[in-house]
């Protein structure tokens, strides 16, 4: 079930047949760059979380609760407890490539390598998205290629299910109501939004999006429906098998 | 329902069309032999538009070879694509495309395509590299400021002759113009405004994916648009037959 799942899907034609035999041959080990962009017109990532791991140790499942790490990253952008979770399982873990959060259209690359842990098969990449109240980015536990080449990915937004989306500014702090307002979220969302009415839908699944509105000093939303939106895919993944 | 989840995805059709590409190759097929080729080739293109309520502008097709972008996602739009993206005027992007050492063949289409019609578009390349053979389609949804959808750079080299794959594309923001939806900046049937204007007034002067449009039953009062004008990804499907 989870496979189906994937958040991402392969992109290029001219690698598509190299990735179904690649999948057929996964080898232990790995020797990656990857690199990530915000496809969005205003929404900002909070710091990057990746890793490469067993595929038994994904952070998370569409139709599933969340984890409570999986929540504190949703709703404040603290990857500390899904980066120990990760570490535990013996995988191979990257925090914070961009150094900070990562703006709309930016980019950031890192690399990976497994070749310690033939184990660590597979990806995943986890980030906040703000302004929303638990919305995040994933690529999910994919398969990584084993046959050198690029491959590229189109990441969705998730919704963790933690949290109502009432829209309106907050905290990060799990369980705290509203979002997060850090620095370029402070300028660009409204103020005394009356909030959404939403409750917590209790599982992971594909963000619907925020509702927003056009009154930056009240409404209902603090978000911005002509700024925030997004339609999916919101982030590029380009993976260079070495 | 798992394709559901799947957006500007290569269809399933086109994973067996390349998995038996392939083994065709495998087994000694002419696959191997075509990729040093520079030959002629001519393509079909049928494209349809899967919205509601956005008409697109006439699509431009270019074949080209990796040296040409028609845009990149996070960089700044040419003067030729934000005349495109603004007024559905696809002239300069054909013109300067068609003086481009890295372009191999253009074609256009004649009128818009409405909502839920299909057209058929004719791409011939002169002499390719059929090993670095690329198509890029760009077409505006006219009901908005700027948005554009289509292929950007993607590769034909292994496509056989007879062989056809299909796409589906993704609406991108040029970033060209702020995102008003008044009825004065906006080109298409539902507004009558302006197309093409030089200032960039967008929150970004980037491409980057479109947010799609709010639209006055959103609750964006000067907005000239309506909910029957919103969309989802994905905007069209483009199949790819190599004819000749």
């Amino acid at each position: 079930m989870n496979h189906f799942f994937r958040p991402a899907t392969l992109l290029r034609s001219t690698l598509l047949g190299t990735a179904i035999l690649g999948a057929s041959l996964q080898a232990g080990a790995a020797d990656l760059t990857v690199s990530i962009t915000n496809l969005t017109r205003g929404v900002y990532f909070t710091p990057v979380l990746a890793g490469a791991h067993n595929p038994a140790n994904a952070l998370f499942s569409a139709g599933e609760a969340a984890s409570a790490n999986l929540q504190a990253m949703a709703e404040g952008g603290d990857i500390a407890g899904l980066s120990a979770d990760l570490s535990a399982a013996g995988a191979v873990v990257v925090e914070n490539p961009a150094g900070g959060m990562l703006q709309p259209g930016m980019s950031t690359s890192f690399s990976l390598n497994t070749d310690a842990n033939a184990a660590n098969t597979h990806l995943s990449l986890v980030a906040m998205m703000l302004p929303t109240n638990d919305g995040f980015v994933a690529l999910n536990n994919m398969a990584i290629p084993a046959t050198p080449g690029t491959y590229t990915y189109d990441l969705n937004a998730y919704d963790a299910g933690t949290e109502a989306n009432d829209e309106i500014r907050g905290g990060g702090a799990p369980g705290t109501p509203g979002f997060p307002a850090p620095g370029p979220i402070d300028t660009s969302a409204g103020n005394n939004g009356t909030g959404v009415a939403s409750n917590a839908e209790g599982y992971v699944h594909i963000h619907r999006n925020v509702l927003g509105d056009t009154d930056a000093s009240g409404g209902v939303s603090d978000i911005d429906s002509v700024v925030h939106r997004w339609l999916n895919p919101v982030a590029r993944v380009v993976i260079t098998v070495n | 329902m798992t394709k559901s989840f799947r957006l500007n995805t290569l269809t399933r059709s086109l994973a067996l069309i390349s998995a038996a590409g392939l083994l065709a190759a495998c087994n000694g097929s002419s696959h191997s032999d075509s990729s040093a080729d520079t030959t002629d080739r001519m393509y079909q293109v049928a494209i349809t538009n899967l919205t509601a309520g956005q008409p697109l502008s006439p699509v431009a097709l270019v074949g080209h070879n990796s040296d040409y972008h028609a845009f990149t996602v996070g960089q700044a739009s040419s003067v030729a694509l934000e005349q495109l993206a603004e007024g559905g005027d696809n002239s300069a992007l054909i013109s300067e495309a068609g003086s481009h050492a890295g372009v191999y063949g253009t074609a256009t289409a004649s009128a818009p395509l409405a909502p839920g019609g299909t057209e058929t578009l004719t791409l011939s390349v002169t002499a390719a590299n059929s090993e670095d053979l690329k198509l890029t389609a760009v077409t505006m949804l006219v009901n908005t400021n700027d948005a554009i959808t289509g292929l950007n750079g993607i590769d034909l080299s292994s496509l056989a002759n007879g062989e056809s794959l299909s796409m589906n594309t993704i609406g991108y923001d040029t970033g060209t113009e702020a995102n008003s939806e008044t009825a004065a900046s906006i080109p298409g049937p539902a507004a009558g405004g302006e197309g093409f204007n030089a200032d960039r007034d967008d929150i970004r002067d980037m491409v980057l994916m479109h947010s799609g449009v709010v639209t006055a039953d959103g609750g964006l009062v000067d907005s000239a648009l309506h909910e029957m004008h919103r969309w989802d990804n994905p905007i069209t499907r483009m199949t790819i037959t190599r004819i000749q």
